[in-house]
């Protein structure tokens, strides 16, 4: 019996932005989902899931490996805020 | 500052303008058509006698002691019943009235107790006041005849007294139960000298339908209904104006004093938003600020298994922000972050979003706006272009029709809720789209027209229904359309399409479709439809989709930019329309600027003199998840209790478990402090100094009625965190921070605390093109410009009922309770709702061999719980409730993970569950009420 891992949370919810977008053509669709998880995710989700989609994770949508590659890299960390 | 004691002009206001000209007492006087010949002589200068009037309540006519002289009319009429006529002269003061007055004053005191100088309201009767005024000097009847001085006393409400013997039947307190509250709980029994007033069937207040509001202690001229604080301290010998911290709709309060000790909450006529109305919470449920449980000192401890060690509060901001660099030195500056809160001021809020930006140096701040009306943020502003709601309260008596979804006024915005009443009993159309069967549906003077009682999770396709009806039936204002919008005709397309019908999606909603025609066709075709909107809107897996789709819906029938339309999120807590406004969320600097927005970062850094980043931060679901995965070790949680209040307990303490530092600052040790490192004390709303933000956008002052009882204000403890960090921040007082806030956001910028005093409070934008504040929204252009159709594909959340939790639990709040009950729960409030219940139909609970009153178990995929069932026929088939007020039953032990999938808002409106019997009631059940 073999047990797969649970689809991460970064995964999951990119998977229900997915499901909103679906009706437009893929194109549009990818394009509109990278905006939104630009202006909305933390880099470092936005990293785990580049990282996800580029690896083959099966729990991936199809349509968030071509957001996915749309998605530029995060930021490098930014130094602590000190004067 | 003394007591305030705002001018009574008899009877109410009438609109229009002064263009009646009457004579009184030889003045000349100009009024509105309709104004009662009292209230045109109380507009000069002319005070008439009254008891049974008074200007929140319609004229009666029963005192017989405001009679007045008009020339050319027989007798001598009421004044308050008589309304004026152009050329009417009018004496008030004549030989015979004052002696037709001082026996009518004879009679009410031959049968009043004469115990003024021990009466609770001795310096506050207007029957004393009215003996008085009319020279009463002798009683020729004496007072052996038949009487009422034996009446008891009704003591059974935790907050005032019900004292017959005192009753004058003047039925202003059931005239205010009714005209006021809307809640009928009050009538006359008996005729004649057997006249009294009765609480429901004529049992106690407690056995009745009163709701506690208040409304007739405020109306009452005598002390036969008496807040008990006043029986007990004393009447109050000043006032100090500020605001509720409950609910969202922000009612403006006279906290009235003495001493420092609040005597009571009286609500203020002036208040733009309640208009001298309250709730049981606002009027009476205030003891918590100074409950035995509050906590004045900091805490520390180094593992959250130690016991608290007090400590001072410079230690404690020490050790904080040591360990605050510490953990970034080791895991990153993103590696830490804070959580500001809705119950908190405007400038607290900007306060703690500013430390996190500057002094953190990352966005990671989010507020709990995340977890209720979040999706309102996301949805208003793709479509209208700023997360708000469109009207002020007042609009919503001009609505023709009414259209509300997932929102339960009476029970969480009940001053709201009884200003709707009112509309609804003057002739509004009620459309009701809820699961439940709400108190609104049905209620005395109330019905709606049409209860679409859909299957939880499918708002999306029944908005989408009621929007293919006006499209497919010829019901666009297609001038609107084309002059104020975009995308109309894609989304026309998009909506036409015959999978949205109602016919095709009754199967989905469970709501027929001829109903569903009905309504849509009722609200399209209204010249004034309103929708109000709660967090059954936004608490779905579609929560932002739900909105942009009843956005779609209001611009598609042209109700937007005027009075009596809009689109009208009510806000669950008191300040969360101000947290959100205060750049709490991490992705917006305040005034809902995106972080990525060069000029608008640019502005920020130059006044606070550090970079900010121009990537959104974690938002608090992440913020637990990384927690998990390590990346995220310290939280800075301000007025929030997330342990109790979030979904998925199990899921959310594990995250708070895995931190390295957790820091909260609040009134009460609570869920979340359990995990906690350090504790902060708060302070109450009545230390508090600064603003709240409510749903109608309107920005109150809240003015402190004491010093903070912890020695410090909340805003000072954040800056005095953020220069141990190494930041220097710092203002004067909350004053300054408003000019902060002025000066760095344009929706703000004329807002300062000298506007506010000066002219009660301003609805944002307030600024140089809105000098006076914006009641409505999107009045000649939407903010974005042209407004934008969206289309909202339905898509089913991944929640469904099964074998194993074949039920739908939906969650919600009750009347006397607010959030996680931190304050209502020590207050006399727990009288009504000692504990959270589960509400399940009839026929769920046979089929499960549950009684009312039992004790079920109620279990989830992810946990649960115990708590007694209420078997009530309100609740659909397949569906049951219940609250989260309490942590000893933790509703959100079974809760999910499950969010909306825009920002993350948990869906916690549909939750698969099984109920099973626990314990059965031990003998002779009763309904658990």
């Amino acid at each position: 019996m073999t047990t797969t891992a649970p689809t991460p949370a970064h995964v999951r919810l990119a998977n229900e932005i997915a499901a909103q977008f679906r009706h437009r053509d893929p194109a549009t669709a990818a394009e509109e989902i990278a905006a939104h998880i630009r202006a909305f995710w933390d880099p470092r989700m936005r990293a785990r899931l580049i990282e996800d989609a580029e690896a083959g994770h099966p729990g991936v949508d199809p349509l968030i490996r071509a957001v996915a590659a749309l998605l530029p890299p995060p930021p490098p960390p930014s130094p602590l805020p000190r004067n | 500052m003394s007591l305030i004691k705002e001018p009574d002009f008899g009877t109410p206001a009438r609109p229009g303008e002064a263009t009646v000209a009457v004579e009184i007492d030889g003045t000349e006087v100009l009024v509105p058509e309709g104004t009662s010949v009292m209230r045109a002589a109380a507009e000069a200068g002319i005070d008439i006698p009254k008891l049974c009037a008074t200007d929140s309540l319609e004229p009666f006519g029963s005192c017989r002691l405001c009679l007045v002289d008009i020339d050319g009319r027989k007798g001598t009429p009421a004044s308050c019943t008589t309304p004026v006529a152009p050329g009417m002269k009018v004496r008030t003061q004549t030989e015979k009235l004052a002696k037709l007055r001082r026996g009518v004053m004879e009679l009410y005191i031959s049968d009043h107790p004469l115990d003024c100088l021990t009466c609770p309201a001795n310096g506050d009767c207007e029957l004393q006041d009215m003996a008085g005024v009319v020279g009463l000097r002798e009683v020729r009847y004496g007072f052996d005849g038949e009487n009422h001085l034996t009446e008891p006393t009704d003591s059974s409400n935790p907050y005032f007294d019900f004292d017959a013997s005192k009753c004058i039947s003047c039925s202003r307190c059931v005239r205010a139960c009714g005209e006021v509250q809307g809640t009928f709980a009050l009538t006359i029994e008996g005729r004649g000298f057997a006249s009294k007033v009765a609480a429901g069937a004529g049992g106690s207040f407690m056995e009745s339908d009163c709701v506690s509001c208040g409304a007739c202690v405020q109306a009452c001229p005598t002390s036969t209904l008496q807040e008990k604080s006043v029986v007990e301290l004393g009447m109050p010998t000043r006032s100090v104006i500020t605001t509720c911290a409950y609910c969202g709709v922000g009612c403006s309060f006279k906290a009235e004093l003495r001493g420092d000790e609040v005597v009571r909450m009286v609500p203020y006529k002036d208040g733009g938003a309640n208009e001298g109305h309250s709730c049981v919470k606002g009027r009476f449920a205030f003891g918590y600020a100074s409950h035995p449980d509050r906590k004045l000192k900091p805490m520390l401890r180094e593992r959250i298994t130690d016991p608290w060690r007090e400590v001072e509060w410079e230690e404690a901001i020490g050790y904080t922000a040591r360990r605050l660099l510490e953990i970034q030195a080791a895991h990153g500056t993103g590696a830490i972050g804070g959580i500001t809160s809705s119950r908190c001021t405007n400038e607290e809020v900007y306060a703690v979003q500013k430390m996190v930006r500057a002094a953190f140096g990352n966005n990671n701040v989010d507020t709990c706006a995340r977890v209720c009306h979040s999706p309102t943020g996301y949805g208003l502003k793709q479509t209208y272009g700023t997360s708000a709601g469109t009207q002020d309260f007042k609009s919503v008596d001009q609505a023709d029709v009414i259209l509300l979804i997932g929102a339960n006024p009476t029970d969480a915005h009940p001053v709201f809720g009884s200003r709707m009443k009112r509309r609804l009993r003057a002739g509004a159309r009620l459309i009701v789209a809820d699961p439940r069967r709400i108190d609104l549906v049905r209620s005395p003077h109330v019905e709606a027209a049409h209860h679409l009682q859909l299957a939880p999770g499918t708002n999306v396709a029944l908005v989408n229904a009621l929007a293919h009806v006006v499209v497919t039936e010829g019901l666009v204002d297609r001038e609107f359309v084309n002059d104020r919008c975009e995308d109309f005709e894609t989304w026309e397309r998009f909506i036409a399409q015959p999978q949205h019908s109602p016919e095709a999606v009754a199967d989905i909603t469970g709501v027929p479709a001829e109903e569903l025609r009905a309504a849509a066709r009722l609200y399209a075709t209204a010249p004034n439809a309103a929708i109000y909107y709660g967090l059954g809107v936004t608490e779905h897996s579609q929560g932002s989709t739900m909105v942009m789709g009843m956005a779609n819906l209001a611009m598609a029938t042209g109700n937007i930019g005027r009075q009596g339309v809009g689109v009208n999120p009510l806000r669950g807590q008191n300040n969360v329309q101000g947290s959100c406004d205060m750049g709490s969320f991490p992705h917006e600097l305040p005034g809902y600027r995106h972080v990525s927005d060069d000029a608008v970062r640019s502005v920020f850094e130059t006044l606070w003199g550090r970079t900010i980043l121009a990537e959104p931060g974690l938002r608090i679901p992440n913020m637990f998840d990384s927690a998990l995965d390590g990346s995220f070790r310290a939280l800075f949680v301000h007025g929030e209790d997330i342990a109790q209040s979030d979904p998925n307990t199990r899921h959310v303490t594990a995250a708070l478990s895995s931190l390295d530092l957790l820091v909260v600052q609040d009134l009460f040790l609570n869920e979340t402090s359990k995990f906690a490192h350090v504790f902060l004390p708060g302070t109450s709303f009545l230390e508090k100094d600064g603003t709240f933000t409510n749903a109608e956008r309107r920005i109150n002052r809240v003015r402190p009625v004491m010093a903070p009882r912890t020695g410090k204000h909340e805003w000072e403890i954040v800056c005095e965190l953020a220069q141990a960090m190494g930041y220097p921040m710092k203002w004067d007082d909350a004053a300054q921070i408003m000019d902060e806030i002025a000066l760095t956001t344009p929706t703000f910028a004329g807002v300062s605390f000298a506007r506010l005093d000066r002219v009660g409070s301003v609805q944002w934008p307030c600024n140089d093109a809105a000098p006076e504040g914006t009641p409505i929204m999107h009045v000649d252009g939407f903010v974005r410009g042209k407004g934008r159709f969206v289309e909202t594909v339905y898509v089913p959340t991944e929640e469904r009922s099964t074998r194993r939790f074949p039920l739908i639990l939906t969650t919600g709040r009750i009347l006397s309770q607010y959030n996680v009950g931190a304050q209502t729960r020590r207050t006399g409030n727990v009288a009504w709702h000692p504990e959270d219940v589960l509400e399940l139909h009839p026929h769920d609970a046979e089929v499960r061999g549950i009684r009312d009153g039992d004790t079920v178990v109620l279990a989830s995929r992810v946990g649960e719980t115990s708590l007694r069932a209420r078997i009530d026929d309100r609740m659909p088939v397949g569906v049951v409730y219940t609250t989260f007020h309490h942590p000893a039953t933790g509703a959100n032990v079974v809760t999910t993970e499950n969010s909306d999938w825009a920002t993350n808002c948990p869906e916690y409106k549909v939750t698969a569950v099984q109920v099973t019997l626990k314990q059965p009631v031990p003998a002779a059940p009763g309904p658990v009420r």
